[in-house]
Parts: C-alpha cells; structure tokens; sequence
C-alpha cells in the first residue's frame, strides 16, 4: 500500500465496508419482511407467503417490483416539502446509526490493520441515541405534512411515545456503561471478553452484562420495542387498524421507506442489545485463519437474528397496549426502575472496589 | 479539515437566514434543526465530542421537537406581512449590517487572525467532562436540576387547560 | 488551522441573525426560536474558546446554557399556548395590551 496516501487508503477501505455492509443490510431487511410474514403465519397456523418461489422465497421480490410500480398519490393539500422529506429523512437516519455497529475483531489484511466495523467513535453509543432522537422527525413531520387527521394524531402519539422511551432506554444503558467504563462500542464489546470469575475460581459463563444487568436488558429492550413502534407498542400505527396512522397518506416507494426505516431501526437495536448486553461477537473460535475471521461475525449475526426472531414472535403472540398504559408504563414503572438500577449497579461497583 | 469547517459554517448561516426569512414556522424549526446539527459538526471540529452528541441528542433531539410540537398543535400557519413603515424596512437591513460589522471588528481587532499555537486542545471526552462536572461545578449541576423542576411544573401549570 | 477569530465571526453572525429574526418575526413560536439561534451562537464562542484556551471551562458552561435553553423553552412554549388559548392569535403584533 505504498503508492497510495494514507488518507486515500482510508477512504477506500471504508466506502468497501460501507458498500458491503449496505448490500448486507438492505438484503436483510427484505429477507426479515419475509421471515415475519412466514413467522407470524405459522404461529396463526398458516403457510405464509407460499407460491412466489420455493416457500415464498422471492416474495420480498415481489413485493419491491409491486412497491416501485404502485401509483403515487399525494394528497392535494398536503404540504410539499416535509410530506417528501419524512420519509426520505427517516430512510437515512435509519441507516446511520450502522456506521458505529462492530460486527466483529479486527483482522490484518495486506499489513493494513482493519476492523470489522465502518468507524469507531469514542462516544459510539451517544452517536447510536442522538440518531435514534432524529429519527422522531420523520414520523411527526409525515403525520403532520398529510394535513388530515388520523395521520396527526397518530404522529403525535407516536412521537410522544418515541421521545417518553428515549429516556428509559438511555438510563438502561447507564449500568453497561459504568461496567464498561468506555462509551465506544467496541470498547463495551472488548469489556466482555473472557468469563466471570468467582474469586478465583472460574465459573464457565461467558463475561457477558446480561448475568450483571438483567433488569437493565429488560428496561433496554422493552424500552427498545416501544422505541421502534412495533407490538406490543405499536398502537399509533395500527390504531384504528383500516387507518395506518402516521403513514397513512403516504403510497408506493414513500410508504417502501417507512417500512424499511422501520425494519432498519429493528436491525440497529437488535444489534445494540447483542453489544451491549451478550458480548457482540464473542463466541467459541477455532479453525484457520480466515475461519477466526468470520465466525465472530457469524455468531454476531446469529444473536442479533435471535433477537430480531423474539421481536417477530412478540408481533404474532401479545396484544397491544392502550395508549394511556403505554405512557404510564413508560414514565411511572421504566424510568424509576432505571434510576434503581443505576443507583444498584454504581453501589455494586463501588463495594467490588473498595479496599 | 479547515475545509469542513468553513462547509458547515456557511450551511449554518444560510440555514440560520433561512430561520429568519421563512414565514411558516414548520420551515423556520426544520432550518433550525439544520443549523443545530452543522453547530454540533463544528464543535466536533474543535474537540468537543461530548457537547457535539449532547446538541443534538438534547437540543436538535428534545427541544426542536418540543417546538414542532407546539407547532403542530397549535396549528401555526403562515406569517401574513402587514403594512409597516417603509423607513424601518429600508434602515433594517443596513443597521443589522453596521451591527455584524461593529462586533466582528472588536473580535478581530481583540484576536487578530494570527496562525499562533494555541495550546493543547482540552480531553472533550464524557470522562473528563463528568469529572468536573462532579467536582468543580457540582452546585451549578444541583441548582439546575432544581431548575428544571421548577420549569417542569411551571409549563404544567401554565398549559392546563383548566385549574 | 482555523483561527479563533473566524469561529468567533461565525459565533456573532448566528447571533446577529438571530437577534435581527427576534425583532423582525411575528409568529411568537418563531421569536423563540430566534432566541434559540443566538444561545447557539454564545455557545458556539463558548466552545471556541475552551478549545484555544486548553480548559474545559467553556465546554461545562455549554452545557449549562443548554440545560437552560431547554427549562425555558419549555416554559415560553407553555405561555405561548396559554396566551393562544385567552386570545386565539400567534401574532406578537395583537398581543399588545394587557386587557384581553
């Protein structure tokens, strides 16, 4: 790599990593509306999509090509500028937050040191919570721009709701970070290596937050599911369910956009929990060198596959909260419970540490 | 990097004219956010990556959208322009001018733009900043958490519809 | 190298914007979002000159200052819905008396 600046070098490599992880994603996403669909179909004891390929397999397919060819409609007095921005907005900032995700080790290529994630940044999980605070816009400016009234009102309540679980979900990774010490993820991610030692003996659990911080992975998660709408929180999108709430008035590629942001946004926090509380990529390692490389990734991609299966199986099996629960379950039970549990964990930490 | 820095200055000034020229006010909170964001660029330019996060996970994040909230609820639509004295249109722009000029000759004349090594630039990092926060500035971080209380029950108050 | 003054001319320019929008807007919503835009601006110098003066004073006042701007946006935000509801305008211009 000696003909080429180190800065053009830089770049090179991550516009490959950011393609990559991209075509990945993008790949993913469709694939996750499929696996729901065939998911919550078997738990109502059905097929699911069956007929477009073997097993529904191109179905996500399908679908696109039907996405890109449906009419556009746009209301006649709906407000130009933020009706196309919402969802465009929210398309983004749903991929954003993937720019800081590690996926795995880093690993030596060519004599150039590369790590299985786009960038790390020292304040990678604050990077992670201000892009999930943006994302509240798109969902109040769509509700908003469509100038009717389910799309308002379903738009308000589900920004409300948004902004309320903003605050459970940064409390609950208060005791991660204490642990951790470092905001950066692959930091949180390198303080969870090994396993937990008793004294000196050593108990064969992997070193992962979810043994320390059990109450923090409920309020973080619970907090997560209401974060990105979905059952049981899903009710200003699905209220009056003819109506779709905020995106009601949105059709063909824009309403597309909503749909991915939101399996996106499903992504990134499936992903944030396998980080933050099950150890990332720590897994058994073995085999040759290109296998170390890429099992890490692939036990990665299987947590957070787990996760994303727990979220479908919730759609099919739990009904939905009342807005007025929501709220009150948001303020009055998450937010004290994450405050008792910073309280518990900094008293942890301070009598592991006392001379 | 000065390139960066001079990309996001003008984007904020131009968004920042456009806070000011915008008569919906949906537009003007949009181009604030805009502007929020380029400041949090900037601050990230200078290091300070803690306040960088912290604009826009509380101000672009939290307070803007406290405004659009308030925006849509109340319905705010377009400012109408009424008859106003000519003499103030025709003064306004100049006198603001005269303004921006006065204040940025103090500046310049008080920090010439002279390249000369400032010092090494201060740890931005949470760490350090929770460290003074914690020590150094504990009784200003306890009377504004009293702050905000007192403002949490004055705007409940003030907003109810009935007592 | 940027130099402090060229962070300090962009400081005053956000903050002579903003004071010019205080005076100039009509929309009450859109005044306080003009006095957003010139704590941004006092912000902006704050965090300059923590940076070239190599102490972390300045970032700390930042923080306070945003800490405030949001308590008091807050608070004009519920007077401002509060006088919507009494006289059923947004427009500072007929806001100019104290009887209703």
């Amino acid at each position: 790599m000696g003909t080429f600046s180190e800065t053009t070098v830089l770049l090179a490599v991550a516009a490959v990593k950011i393609a990559f992880v991209l075509v990945f994603l993008l790949t993913a996403i469709a694939y996750l509306t499929w696996l729901e669909r065939k998911v919550v179909a078997h738990i109502q004891a059905r097929w699911g999509p069956y007929l477009v390929g073997p097993h529904g397999l191109l179905q996500p397919v399908a679908d696109g090509i039907k996405f890109i060819m449906k009419e556009d409609i746009v209301p006649l007095e709906a407000d130009r500028v933020t009706y196309w921005l919402a969802p465009f907005l929210g398309f983004v900032l749903a991929f954003l937050s993937i720019a800081v995700i590690p996926f795995g080790g880093s690993f030596t290529f060519r004599g150039l040191r590369i790590q299985a994630q786009i960038t790390d940044v020292n304040v990678g999980l604050l990077f992670v919570f201000a892009v999930t605070s943006l994302g509240v816009y798109s969902v109040a400016l769509a509700g908003w721009s469509s100038n009717s009234k389910y799309p308002l009102f379903g738009a308000l309540r589900s920004s409300a709701q948004m902004i309320s679980y903003e605050l459970s979900l940064g409390l609950a990774v208060v005791g991660v970070i204490m642990m951790a010490g470092t905001l950066s993820l692959r930091g949180i991610v390198d303080a969870q290596s090994g396993f937990w030692h008793i004294g000196r003996v050593n108990t064969w659990l992997p070193h992962w937050n979810i043994f320390a911080q059990p109450l923090g992975f409920f309020i973080y998660f619970t907090s997560a599911v209401a974060e990105t709408n979905r059952v049981p929180f899903d009710l200003p999108e699905g209220e009056t369910e003819l109506v779709g709430g905020f995106h009601t008035e949105y059709s063909s590629m824009k309403f597309a956009m909503f749909f991915i942001s939101e399996y996106a946004n499903m992504v990134t926090v499936s992903c944030l929990a396998t980080l933050l509380f099950f150890g990332g990529w720590h897994g058994p390692v073995f085999g040759p060198a290109l296998l170390q490389v890429l099992l890490p990734v692939f036990w990665f991609c299987a947590k957070v596959f787990c996760f994303l299966f727990f979220y479908i199986w919730m759609r099919g099996t739990l009904p939905r909260f009342r807005y007025d629960q929501l709220m009150s379950f948001g303020w009055k039970f998450l937010l004290p419970l994450g405050l008792l549990n910073i309280l518990l964990t900094s008293l942890a930490i301070a009598w592991h540490e006392a001379p | 990097m000065t390139v960066l820095f001079y990309i996001c200055a003008a984007l904020a000034i131009l968004a920042a004219l456009n806070v000011i020229r915008q008569r919906t006010p949906v537009y003007s909170a949009l181009s604030l956010i805009v502007v929020l964001c380029a400041l949090a660029l900037v601050y990230l330019l200078l290091g300070a990556e803690f306040m960088a996060v912290i604009q826009v996970i509380v101000y672009a994040g939290a307070i803007m959208v406290l405004f659009v909230f308030v925006i849509m609820l109340l319905n705010a639509g377009k400012e109408t322009s009424r008859q106003r004295s000519r003499l103030a249109r025709w003064l306004g722009v100049p006198l603001v001018t005269a303004f921006l000029a006065e204040i940025l000759i103090a500046v310049w004349s008080q920090f010439p733009p002279v390249a000369a090594s400032p010092p090494p630039p201060p740890d931005g990092s949470p760490a350090a900043i929770g460290t003074l926060l914690f020590r150094s500035y504990v009784l200003p971080f306890e009377v504004t958490s009293i702050l905000i209380l007192v403002a949490v029950l004055g705007a409940v108050v003030l907003a109810k519809k009935e007592f | 190298m940027v130099p402090l003054s060229h962070y300090l001319a962009l400081s005053a320019i956000l903050f002579v914007l903003g004071g010019a929008g205080f005076i100039i807007r009509r929309n009450m919503i859109s005044v306080v979002m003009c006095i957003e835009l010139m704590l941004n601006g006092v912000n902006l110098a704050f965090i300059a000159f923590s940076r070239f003066r190599g102490n972390l004073d300045g970032q700390l006042f930042v923080f306070f200052v945003i800490v405030v701007a949001a308590a008091e946006a807050a608070v004009g935000l519920a007077i401002i819905i509060a006088v919507q509801r009494n006289r059923d305008t947004l427009d500072l211009e007929d806001v100019d008396s104290m009887k209703l």
